[in-house]
């Protein structure tokens, strides 16, 4: 019955909507959730852009380049929203995104960027994350010669298990296996995501769960709970930068613009650190919500660049599951 | 006028619907595959990674599936000769661990075994060390407690279906039971059971990695995962994914020549009496066997509930759009998995269990990836994301109705078939009258477990949802991955409510004036 409603009503609206410009952003599945960003950002855009925003979630940052990559040049997408700097040689290498000739203001975000593709919206450093009362190693070679178990994440199936990779790299370079080895009779588990491993962690299965130096900050926060810590590393701590980019082929270049922009803007950057608990990339102009975590000193910074992340992981991948493999 | 001669052929059930069937479940699993293949990108030349991958995979899933149904055989055996009091909930009960959602099973199933849970925990008031779940044999453990309870109830099936006449006659001639009535049912029944555990745990990836303790435990799941998310390479995504077709293939082939069709002939449908097993002893071993197995698959169900308890209440609003949605695509996907595996098990022979196993030895990433790109040219995605649901999740719960099915319309056609055949009755009057009721009770089985299997499931909507088109299971996810973890518990438990309700009332249907 519904259907042959909605047929006439479709009808009626068809002119109505011809006139609104639509804008399609494809994200990861926790953006767009109604205690996610995705509905703030979506009523403040539409506020001022006079067009219709429409979120299209799919999976995780992997899984939104997987799906751009099947979809091609034909896509309905004209914003990619939520690729990390793990994933973005990649999401260059496509040939789908266009340059988004914007220079914003990003006073938080401790690296310099310049990337011609896409533009940072939040960004957050990996740490592991534990019980206040837990001792907390400093490096990640006092964690693998204490008694302390840890979850972290597949690298091969998930962008924090990734991150962590990355971070050993950046901070031990051809020594990586060498921790990873010492790494492995602390390791409980491989989760194949951030889920399971989180999961895991609040279940009493390991000490420590590889997450974000954000993650205490929603147990203070949404649960008042201030019991869960980060733990810091003298090694500093590897980042993660999300970022959104143009899709080339789009039909509203213009649109795709302003969002990319707005998406800078006081209005979501401050929406940023309570729904997504990341950093925003410029200070919201209340500051940053009380109780939640304080950026580490900028030269805790850990990123390799693009194109070397994307270098570097093959041989990474292999030698971590040499290393846990023994 | 002269006729020419026609072959004999005896008129039967009706097939052309099974044949139409076959065709279809085969299309819907090759077609995917075929359109990743063609996508290209990424060659494949299997590395010693892969060969590792591929061994693991394979020795875990004959070790769970060997002692799944080795398991199996007592307590289906003690269930079937056994009457008390809340056996019938018990049954329903026990079927819960495999209708679970993955995350949610294996957080009950570590509350019991993991590191701080209750095992260990007792273990730790006792002086003695803790045991770790991780590993090979957490993942044997975890697949045991999925898979313990589809053996079971498919043996059952099994041992219900031997008329209640041959074992009077037994008991008149005092024969021994075992040898003449139970060990040529087994032969007919664990070939199968058999198979679709092994192929279940073929291609498992979550729980092999969430318990396997690391890079050791890689599944030949988890090489498709990476290559479809990570590395973008559909050829490479593909081939592994023929891998697994290749070994579901030669997996059936092998159960169809060691499964011997029983053939106890027809029975007055009468209540089955045992006069074997009488003993005291017998008695305490068939109690303790059922004790030990409710405790093992039930423990983690409590933590499940006592975990999910306080979450209900924070559930947010729109868990209830999307548990409704998810009755919905199950209840339809129920319907179709039904009506495809009874026409399959009436065409019966090779052709209905190699199509009927097909679809469990296809990824269910590679079959969502394929069926996206398939669909994509013609429509949307997202504006078919329930329908495609609905499909898929049907086409996974094909296997399971037709395991319960095809050895039902065996026998019913074994102990009938002739006399129906002498009295004309053919096609879709013999279905009604002879053969559906005898088929009631497997029926209801199928349709409870496809139901519930895809009211579980999280199988291809996370790849075509958009906007608000959740189901549960995924909007449990959602929550979790948003730090929701109370909320996320509660809806884990309103999952394992609907779903065992759902297949409750189904197989409840199937049994109704039926003692079982």
């Amino acid at each position: 019955m519904r259907r042959f409603l909605a047929l006439p009503l479709a009808l009626l609206a068809a002119p109505a909507l011809a006139q609104t410009p639509e804008l399609v952003v494809y994200t990861y599945d926790s953006f767009d959730t109604e205690w996610g960003p995705g509905p703030i950002v979506e009523a403040a855009f539409e506020a001022e852009c006079g067009c219709d925003l429409r979120f299209v979630a799919a999976g995780d940052g992997a899984a939104l380049l997987s799906r751009l990559q099947l979809e091609g040049p034909s896509t309905e997408a004209d914003v990619i929203l939520g690729l990390d700097t793990a994933l973005t040689a990649a999401a260059a290498d496509t040939g789908l995104f266009a340059p988004h000739g914007l220079s914003p203001e990003m006073d938080l975000l401790p690296v310099a960027w310049d990337d011609p593709l896409f533009v940072p919206f939040d960004w957050g450093y990996f740490a592991f994350v534990a019980d206040a009362g837990t001792e907390a190693p400093a490096t990640f070679r006092e964690l693998a010669d204490s008694d302390l178990s840890i979850v972290i994440e597949d690298p091969r199936s998930s962008t924090p298990g990734l991150g962590l990779l990355l971070w050993v790299e950046a901070a031990y370079g051809d020594e990586a296996g060498a921790i990873w080895e010492g790494l492995a009779d602390n390791i409980v588990t491989v989760t194949p995501g951030w889920t399971e491993a989180y999961n895991l962690f609040l279940e009493g299965e390991a000490d420590a769960v590889l997450s974000y130096t954000t993650s205490p900050s929603y147990h203070v926060i949404a649960e008042e709970d201030d019991g869960k810590v980060a733990w810091t590393f003298d090694e500093g701590h590897y980042m993660q930068i999300e970022v959104a980019g143009i899709v080339a082929g789009t039909d509203q270049p213009d649109l795709a613009r302003d969002f990319l922009a707005f998406m800078t803007t006081d209005a979501a950057q401050s929406a940023i650190p309570t729904t997504n608990w990341m950093f925003p990339v410029a200070t919201p102009s209340d500051g940053l919500p009380e109780g939640f975590a304080e950026p580490l000193p900028a030269d805790a910074a850990l990123l390799l660049p693009p194109q070397e992340a994307q270098a570097v992981r093959d041989p990474a991948l292999e030698t971590w599951r040499t290393a846990l493999s023994r | 006028m002269a006729h020419r001669a026609q072959p004999l052929r005896l008129p039967g059930p009706p097939r052309v619907p099974g044949a139409v069937a076959a065709a279809l479940v085969a299309g819907l699993v090759l077609g995917p595959l075929a359109a990743v293949a063609l996508r290209a990108g990424g060659g494949f030349a299997p590395g010693p990674a892969d060969w590792a991958a591929l061994r693991f995979t394979v020795t875990q899933a004959a070790v769970s599936a060997g002692l799944s149904v080795l398991l199996a055989v007592p307590v289906a055996r003690a269930l079937a000769r056994r009457r008390f009091p809340g056996r019938a909930a018990l049954v329903t009960l026990l079927g819960a661990p495999f209708l679970l959602p993955v995350i949610v099973a294996v957080l009950g199933l570590l509350a019991v075994f993991g590191r701080g849970g209750i095992l260990n925990s007792a273990l730790g008031l006792a002086g003695v060390d803790p045991v770790s779940i991780y590993g090979f044999r957490g993942v044997v453990l975890a697949h045991v407690f999925f898979n313990l309870p589809l053996a079971t109830r498919l043996i059952l099936q099994g041992w219900l279906a031997i008329p209640a006449e041959r074992f009077r006659l037994a008991a008149s001639l005092n024969a021994p039971v075992g040898r003449l009535l139970e060990a040529p049912m087994l032969r007919a029944v664990v070939p199968g059971t058999l198979l679709l555990i092994f192929l279940l745990c073929l291609t498992s990836f979550a729980v092999a990695l969430t318990l396997g303790g690391g890079p050791r435990a890689t599944t030949v799941e988890l090489a498709i995962y990476q290559a479809l998310r990570f590395d973008f390479a559909p050829g490479r995504a593909a081939a592994l994914a023929l891998v697994q077709v290749a070994l579901c293939l030669a997996g059936t082939l092998l159960a169809l020549k060691i499964a011997l069709p029983s053939a106890f002939g027809g029975g007055l449908d009468r209540r089955v009496q045992r006069w074997d097993a009488r003993g005291p002893l017998w008695r305490a071993v068939d109690a303790g066997v059922i004790g030990a197995a409710a405790l093992f698959l039930l423990a983690p169900l409590a933590m499940v509930v006592a975990r999910g308890a306080p979450g209900l209440a924070d559930l947010p609003p729109s868990i209830w759009a999307a548990a409704l949605r998810s009755l919905a695509v199950a209840l339809v996907s129920a319907a179709l998995t039904v009506a495809l595996a009874l026409a399959l098990a009436l065409r019966g022979g090779r052709l209905a269990t190699v199509a009927g196993t097909l679809p469990l030895a296809v990824s269910a990433l590679v079959l969502g990836t394929g069926l996206f790109l398939i669909v994509r040219p013609v429509v949307s995605p997202l504006d078919v994301a329930l329908p495609v649901t609905v499909l898929v999740n049907a086409l996974m719960s094909v296997p399971f109705a037709t395991a319960a099915l095809v050895p039902a319309v065996a026998s019913a056609e074994a102990a009938h078939g002739r006399l129906a055949t002498s009295l004309g009755l053919t096609g879709w009057p013999r279905l009604r009258l002879v053969l559906l009721p005898r088929l009631r009770r497997p029926l209801g089985f199928a349709a409870g477990l496809a139901a519930a299997l895809s009211m579980g499931d999280l199988g291809v909507i996370a790849l075509f949802a958009g906007e608000r088109q959740e189901t549960l299971p995924l909007a449990m996810y959602r929550l979790m991955g948003a730090y929701r973890m109370e909320a996320a518990a509660g809806a884990g438990l309103l999952l394992l409510a609907l779903t065992l309700a759902l297949f409750w009332i189904f197989d409840r249907g199937g049994r109704v004036g039926a003692d079982a």
